[in-house]
């Protein structure tokens, strides 16, 4: 009863910011072409979304930014669990993997053009690219924490590698690689809309773009939402399936 | 001689790709548009240096890059140090929070654009955005997180409000304040870069995106590893200072 309460006046106090919004707009002490009142940019979303083609720039970011990263996480486990499971091998690599880390993925952008021109398969490399890091160091990293006993264990039973890995390695370094991939999401949808604001590419990014270009601010602010929606949702969504992935851990 | 050994399997790798992709570039790469042998990099990068234009590239980026994250790491700090204190703000303010956070940074960029046309206050309007939002989250959980019995104390000794924060709050919340500090400067330099890459003629990332423009594969190659160099070495630079000033590594406190 009492969290309900609370949970209500949040929700309150989040309309009391977009009254406040309304207020400010209403009364133009803010020039509506840099912030429209929060009715123009709810009438862009549906009109936006009547059309379909809204609809058609969601699919195309979400589809660019899903396959990327995909690609990336498949990579990004492959790799590390190969250079994960030697010890030499993590000793020789690891600070070459951690001086790539914090380099913005971003910045291979203009070499994905340099290679690939400005086309839809620079986008989904950048993406992949980028999207790969926090995944590799989360299974390396989820690697070289297994305890040494559960290897003992998997050595005196007499599996083989591949068993070793499916069955210890994998399930001990999880929640690592998980939490990689949900940041890895995250940079695989920035990525995404940068790309496409680049290279031109139909998609959410560029319709923002456009729309600044244009000065048609409602359309903007309506894509800043939709952006905004899917943010909320892809990290409601791996928040979910990590919780039901991980049930097993806490019994 | 232990440090030493590990510096030298670290840079084992690095050392070997150079030495092969220099010798593949000698057999193979003739007059390239996106492709360098090592040693043209190395003049490339060289020269920008020699003629300054790396350095001024290089400050445009870090004046952008610190300015948003004073600006939006303090603000984060207030909000994060409010919710932290009063659990009430905490949850009366959780659903806008929660609507605002996910908004990808480069979504502003448009909008930032609008209001602010190119040069720094877009950039660093952006930066500011994205570095808010973990100076927020830690920032809850540091002073929010100050051991109770500490409260107790200072309720005891009866201390005034700026004592109470300057001598209990305020230490205690530190360490872990810094590792927010250094997640925001990393953020900062990979959005100020992102930015410049996707729209602000200034900066690395304008500097990345002209050498490509131009079809200088050398100049771009050696931009995009002294990018590498300069978030590396913020982050080593301010890992140096929390193990100086707090004698930990930070994680097992944060």
């Amino acid at each position: 009863m009492k969290r309900l309460a609370w949970g209500l006046s949040s929700v309150a106090v989040a309309a009391l910011i977009v009254a406040g919004w309304s207020v400010i707009s209403s009364h133009r002490w803010v020039s509506p072409v840099f912030l429209p009142a929060p009715g123009r940019a709810w009438t862009a979303l549906v009109r936006g979304a009547e059309s379909g083609d809204l609809l058609q720039d969601v699919l195309a970011t979400v589809q660019r930014m899903v396959i990327g990263w995909v690609i990336a996480s498949v990579l990004g486990i492959a790799l590390g669990c190969v250079i994960g499971l030697s010890a030499t091998a993590r000793i020789w690599l690891t600070p070459t993997l951690e001086f790539i880390r914090p380099l913005p993925a971003s910045a291979i952008i203009p070499v994905g053009i340099a290679f690939f021109g400005l086309s839809d398969t620079m986008v989904l490399g950048v993406i992949a690219f980028g999207a790969i890091w926090p995944t590799l160091l989360a299974t390396v990293h989820g690697f070289g924490s297994i305890e040494p006993r559960l290897i003992e264990v998997g050595r005196s039973l007499l599996l083989p590698w591949f068993q070793v890995v499916w069955k210890i390695a994998l399930p001990n370094a999880l929640p690592e690689i998980l939490a990689g991939m949900r940041f890895g999401l995250t940079v695989a949808l920035i990525l995404a809309v940068v790309g496409e604001m680049l290279a031109g590419q139909e998609g959410l990014g560029l319709r923002v773009l456009l729309a600044a270009r244009a000065f048609r601010a409602p359309d903007l602010f309506a894509g800043v939402i939709v952006l905004g929606l899917l943010g909320l949702t892809t990290t409601q969504c791996l928040g979910w399936a990590t919780n039901r992935l991980l049930r097993w851990q806490r019994l | 001689m232990r440090w030493a050994g590990a510096a030298a399997r670290g840079l084992a790798l690095p050392a070997l790709i150079v030495v092969l992709a220099q010798i593949a570039a000698e057999l193979w790469l003739g007059q390239s548009d996106s492709l360098a042998a090592p040693s043209t990099i190395a003049v490339a990068l060289a020269q920008s240096a020699l003629d300054t234009s790396l350095f001024r590239l290089t400050g445009q980026t870090l004046i952008s890059a610190l300015s948003g994250l004073v600006l939006g790491g303090g603000l984060g700090l207030l909000v994060g140090g409010l919710l932290g204190a009063s659990r009430s703000a905490a949850r009366l303010l959780y659903v806008s929070l929660e609507v605002f956070r996910p908004i990808p940074s480069v979504a502003l960029l448009p909008v930032a654009l609008l209001v602010f046309g190119f040069g720094y206050r877009m950039e660093i309007s952006i930066v500011a955005f994205a570095c808010f939002w973990p100076m927020v989250i830690i920032g809850q959980v540091a002073i929010g997180g100050v051991e109770p019995r500490l409260l107790e104390v200072s309720r005891a000794l009866r201390l005034g409000w700026i004592s109470h924060f300057g001598k209990i709050i305020l230490p205690a919340a530190l360490p872990r304040l810094f590792v927010a500090l250094r997640l925001a400067a990393g953020i900062a330099v990979i959005v100020a870069v992102t930015v410049e890459i996707a729209a602000n003629p200034v900066g690395l990332g304008y500097g990345l995106m002209s050498a490509q423009q131009t079809l200088q594969p050398a100049l771009m190659f050696a931009l995009l590893l002294w990018v590498g160099v300069v978030g590396w070495g913020l982050n080593a630079g301010l890992l140096l200072a929390q193990r100086r000033l707090f004698n930990t590594n930070g994680e097992q406190k944060a």
